[in-house]
């Protein structure tokens, strides 16, 4: 199944992620906020199953883990970026969310359609017909985005034991 | 092959002789720190679901510091629930509205070379100043640090910034950071391990050197290393710690660096990074005389007793711009007393200053003293992204303490060496 896409520069912070001011309302509310520093109707026009295509250090600044859980209450499927803050990159596995770099980033476009495969980082586009390349996820993030996320994954571990 | 200091704390907390970069390995984590916003309020509801407790709570360091003082109900929900959390859990490290993590967490002996600690907050690597690898990490991680007691790290690069001379006056660790932040980029560190060597950094007390590993943040680093030496010691001896086998983590000789880059600090003029980013870093002469409406002295960056000394050494006497805040939140209650003691509240609040209680306050746009649409604001903090603190159309330019107390004088952006010289 194709995605739309979304098209983002570099260094698109937590703060724009998901803004300070509004962090202690509901997920749902909260990501109403989401990029709307850059981009005010993002969150209205936004579709489940939408990618982020991005420039680099997508997601650099706070540990805030609302910045990728926003994306995802909003139904993005994963974020393709040439690379991303250490923080959100891990705290988008722990949240089930696919972080895949990939330097291919400028051959895709805003409303491109892409089919992306999670687990070989391989990246069709559509819309040009061009085959691009991503990173292949490790191991263990891989396991994470499986699971759903660090908490199912706990849940079936703690379990087991 | 020699190791890097980062390389052998961490082969230490994943029980292996040697590390090597790039390898991904699981450790044990020596200190957890967890704030009122990354903390409980988002980790109670998922340990419930999991049916767990906190693997050990004596490694546990909890500090209310984002929503303090509350501000309305949501705010004073998550500061109950965060109290109640600490009881249930059996938390004996409970700072509550003492002040900020990153400056609470080492001022009560927590933190020690050769630790391997967690921090649910981006400027964890605040704790490299006292030789420990101590990185940020987000809460559902966090969660599983404090269910299993262990965490997954990749063995970073170590990427060697050494510093030489000393900066004149009016100048402060802030400038250096700005600089490296102008200079590297906010991607500079690459979330690899930042060492800061050089005689500088060995002339740096310790809080100046806080200051550099906590924007260590800034440079997309994981940390942000300072090798501990006697001012280390000495500083953990005076708070209560534990200094331990610090000789022992310290880079060998032949140890690896995957990059080195070299600042002298003789010609190191004061820095400003003008919107909407720390990498936006340019000599105070550079900026034009920039309107300002709220200047603030805050943070973990930029508000610990030094930096409220230097604030004080260019206000002395005098009084803020007429039409023009200066807002003061002192790092920690700790800070606060000492402050007061020396006299550098009375100087800041007869210079027209309004003071917050210690915390976050507005550097993260979470707390008291945030800004309105269109305002401008000088600050102290670590972070001038867009909309951080506060209304989205806010701007945030970053300073020195020296040049924010400085520019409150005037109204606008000026070099505080006209004041101080």
């Amino acid at each position: 199944m194709s995605s739309r896409v979304w098209k983002f520069g570099d260094d698109i912070n937590t703060d724009i992620l998901a803004p300070g001011i509004y962090i202690k309302l509901p997920l749902n509310e909260l990501a109403q906020h989401c990029l709307e520093s850059i981009d005010p109707s993002f969150a209205s026009r936004v579709c489940e199953g939408d990618i982020i295509v991005a420039g680099n250090n997508f997601g650099m600044g706070s540990s805030r883990e609302q910045a990728p859980q926003v994306l995802k209450e909003l139904g993005i499927t994963a974020v393709i970026a040439a690379s991303f803050g250490g923080i959100f990159y891990r705290n988008a596995f722990n949240l089930g969310l696919p972080a895949i770099i990939s330097k291919d980033f400028t051959k895709i476009a805003a409303d491109h359609q892409i089919e992306l495969d999670i687990k070989t980082g391989r990246i069709c586009n559509i819309t040009t017909g061009q085959d691009l390349v991503g990173e292949k996820i490790p191991e263990n993030l891989l396991t994470l985005i499986e699971a759903g996320g660090l908490v199912p994954y706990l849940e079936s571990n703690l379990n087991n034991n | 092959m020699g190791q890097t200091i980062a390389e052998k704390i961490i082969a230490k907390a994943a029980g292996q002789q040697t590390v090597k970069p790039g390898d991904i390995v699981t450790c044990n984590v020596d200190l957890a720190m967890i704030h009122d916003s990354g903390g409980p309020r988002r980790v109670k509801p998922l340990m419930e679901k999991l049916g767990v407790s906190v693997w050990d709570p004596n490694k546990v360091v909890l500090i209310s510091d984002h929503f303090t003082p509350c501000t309305d109900a949501e705010s004073a929900n998550i500061l109950k629930l965060t109290r109640e959390w600490a009881a249930e859990q059996g938390i004996i490290n409970f700072y509550d509205q003492q002040g900020i993590c990153h400056v609470v967490t080492p001022e009560r002996g927590h933190i020690h070379p050769g630790m391997f600690a967690v921090g649910g907050d981006s400027h964890s690597p605040t704790g490299g100043a006292f030789g420990s690898y101590m990185f940020g990490i987000g809460a559902t991680d966090m969660l599983g640090v404090l269910v299993t007691g262990q965490t997954w790290i990749k063995v970073p690069e170590t990427i060697n910034i050494k510093w030489s001379g000393d900066f004149g006056v009016g100048i402060a660790a802030k400038d250096m950071a700005l600089k490296m932040c102008a200079t590297l980029g906010m991607d500079g560190g690459d979330y690899q391990s930042i060492l800061y060597s050089g005689d500088t950094i060995e002339n740096l007390d310790m809080m100046e050197r806080m200051t550099l590993s906590n924007m260590a943040a800034e440079l997309g680093a994981q940390s942000g290393l300072i090798e501990p030496d006697e001012k280390t010691v000495d500083y953990i001896k005076s708070v209560g710690g534990v200094p331990g086998d610090w000789q022992n983590f310290k880079s060998d000789p032949d140890a690896n660096y995957s990059v080195s880059h070299e600042f002298s600090a003789i010609d190191l003029e004061p820095q400003v990074a003008v919107p909407h980013s720390p990498a936006n870093a340019v000599a105070v002469g550079d900026v034009g005389k920039d309107q300002i409406d709220q200047f603030y002295i805050g943070a973990c960056t930029g508000a610990k007793l030094n930096d409220l000394e230097m604030a004080a050494s260019v206000l002395k006497g005098k009084k803020i711009a007429a039409g023009k805040r200066l807002t003061v939140a002192p790092a920690s209650s700790r800070i606060l007393a000492q402050a007061i003691k020396q006299g550098i509240i009375e100087v800041l609040l007869e210079a027209g200053a309004g003071l917050l209680p210690p915390g976050c306050g507005a550097c993260a746009g979470y707390g008291v003293g945030v800004l309105a649409e269109d305002e401008v604001c000088l600050a102290s903090t670590a972070r001038n992204f867009q909309g951080r603190m506060g209304a989205s159309t806010s701007k945030v330019y970053l300073a020195s303490p020296y040049t924010v107390a400085a520019s409150a004088i005037r109204g606008h952006i000026s070099d505080p060496r006209e004041e101080l010289l």
